[in-house]
């Protein structure tokens, strides 16, 4: 088998088009770079899960349709953490250490068996009960109401020629890119990373020289989850999302999306998958007026679909050429 | 003895693949198994890594390898190179030999170096996705894995498969220089039985998952009758 690298001239090309629009947009009028800064702070959450679904896909070839309901429960963790007396920080650490032995503990006890017995179908339908699930979990225990995090940044604003951003908005751009970051350098240099990436590609090579392939597949499950509560934590003190139990469900549509455009194997597609949707979906709801909050969802359908239909291996997937 | 079957049998679903094999390798040996298509070479190397299902008795050094998967059979000493190079065509050459050192601690440096002398060309090609290589390179890329694997026993599968004739030749003095230097224990599967019996001390021929003869490979060279209807020159 070899691989072509199919992203060819005209991805980067659009990409560097998109970048220059956003510039110069923002450097003419101080709305539309507001609204590309707080698109973005959208978009970095919606990366962090769409990273979370990718590295579920190569491990598992699976699209986790639990992880935001994963990621509502972890933020509801932190939540209960906070009222305990923690502060943001320690509770959102702890509730990392939570969310990576749940997401291990369940790859092994809940879909390694599914997928032993059955296959990856059977895996799928196992992803949509836990949504149904862990959703009906979170609500018994902690209720349907609204509950409310604090954010962990002081509501401190900057003023840069005429624009205001708010450090909210900036911090979540910089922890979710911080931590894809993160995780990339893992995958890098690490051992276990480069194991895990070995497992995904070539699941029988890689145990013969060595490689534990069913504990790196636990291993992609916990860090999906972890990724997956940054997610949720970055998104609850937010107002366009507040902490109840289907706080996630959107985002975990625009994620799909963000993955898909982005090629669903690459984790930078990923992020770059869900920037894109953040910003431009933030910019159709502030510049046209029929583009209501009830048709974004649709709306990201719509830009998934396009990418798919230009390019079915999305923007930075690869194309399989399998030698006969 | 390093690695001792006896008597082991393996099978794919309804078919059984091998009978009733023993064979032996002895501490810095090449030992080659002979044999036509479908005679269960390629299965006799998987048996040991543990690839396929299989019983009966599978010795390294003493220690069973019966119930163990090809992670733990890595981690005891077992390199195996298997058929069609066994690289990771999606990841740089560098990253292919850093999963070769998977199982051990430590710094690469110094078995890359020891690695660059074998295959001085690795060096310049480390950022290169494998997969970009011509067929010899990923087959000696595929080798120099299993080289920072530092194993006592390698097998290899067929390594000289769909290679010109003189990277094939490349591959089998290498192979020999390893064993000759490192006193790396080889089991050396191949089709091509007079390249074979050149490296080995000695060899086992097998026939629908039997063996059928085996010998030093100056016995099997030498008769006339098992070269004719054997080893087919």
């Amino acid at each position: 088998m070899a691989l072509r690298p199919s992203t060819s001239w005209i991805v980067p090309f659009a990409l560097v088009g998109v970048v220059v629009f956003l510039v110069v947009g923002s450097v003419d009028s101080a709305l539309f770079a507001q609204q590309t800064v707080s698109g973005l702070a959208n978009g970095g959450i919606y990366a962090s899960l769409a990273v979370a679904l990718v590295v579920i896909y190569r491990a598992t070839e699976v699209i986790n349709f639990a992880q935001g309901a994963l990621a509502t429960f972890t933020t509801y963790v932190a939540w209960q953490l906070i009222t305990w007396g923690l502060s943001y920080w320690e509770a959102f650490l702890a509730t990392l250490a939570v969310a990576f032995v749940g997401g291990f503990l369940l790859e092994l006890v809940v879909i390694r068996q599914v997928e032993r017995r059955g296959n990856v179908l059977t895996v799928v339908i196992a992803a949509i009960g836990l949504l149904i699930l862990v959703e009906g979990a979170t609500g018994w225990i902690w209720g349907n109401g609204i509950k409310f995090v604090p954010s962990p940044f002081p509501a401190h604003f900057y003023h840069l020629g005429g624009a205001t951003f708010s450090l909210q908005d900036i911090g979540t751009i910089g922890i979710s890119l911080a931590s894809v970051v993160v995780l990339w350098g893992f995958f890098q240099f690490t051992k276990a990373g480069l194991g895990m990436r070995a497992a995904a590609v070539r699941p029988e090579a890689a145990r013969l020289v060595g490689v534990r392939v069913s504990w790196m597949l636990s291993l992609g499950w916990a860090l999906a989850a972890v990724l997956g509560a940054i997610a949720g934590l970055l998104a609850a003190p937010n107002p366009s999302y507040l902490l109840q139990p289907s706080m996630m469900d959107g985002v975990l549509i625009y994620a799909f999306a963000a993955a898909v455009v982005g090629g669903l194997e690459s984790a930078f597609g990923a992020v770059v998958g869900g920037l894109l949707i953040g910003v431009l979906l933030n910019l159709l709801s502030a510049y046209v007026s029929w583009v209501t909050p009830q048709l974004l969802l649709p709306v990201a359908f719509v830009i998934m679909l396009v990418v798919l239909l230009v390019k079915p291996s999305g923007l930075f997937g690869r194309t399989r050429v399998r030698k006969v | 003895m390093l690695l001792a079957l006896a008597d082991v049998d393996a099978r794919y679903g309804p078919v059984q693949a091998l009978r009733g094999v023993s064979l032996t390798v002895d501490e810095g040996e090449i030992v080659a198994i002979l044999g036509a298509n479908g005679a269960g070479k390629t299965t006799t190397l998987r048996a040991i890594s543990g690839t396929v299902r299989r019983s009966g008795r599978i010795e390294l050094n003493g220690r069973s390898l019966a119930h163990r998967g090809p992670e733990t059979t890595a981690r005891l000493g077992v390199a195996h190179v298997p058929e069609g190079r066994g690289t990771f065509a999606e990841l740089t050459v560098w990253e292919n030999l850093r999963l070769g050192a998977h199982v051990r601690r430590g710094s690469l440096k110094d078995d890359f170096a020891r690695v660059s002398e074998y295959f001085p060309w690795l060096e310049e090609r480390r950022s290169q996705q494998a997969g970009t290589l011509s067929g010899g390179e990923q087959q000696m890329l595929a080798l120099a894995r299993a080289i920072m694997q530092r194993p006592r026993l390698m097998l290899l599968d067929e390594p000289s498969l769909g290679l010109a004739p003189l990277v094939a030749a490349e591959i089998f003095r290498i192979a020999a220089e390893l064993n000759e230097r490192e006193g790396t224990a080889v089991l050396l599967v191949e089709q091509n039985a007079r390249t074979s019996l050149a490296i080995a001390s000695r060899a086992y021929v097998l026939e629908v998952g039997e063996v059928a003869v085996s010998g030093t490979s100056d016995e099997l060279s030498q008769r006339d009758s098992i070269r004719k209807s054997y080893l087919g020159y």
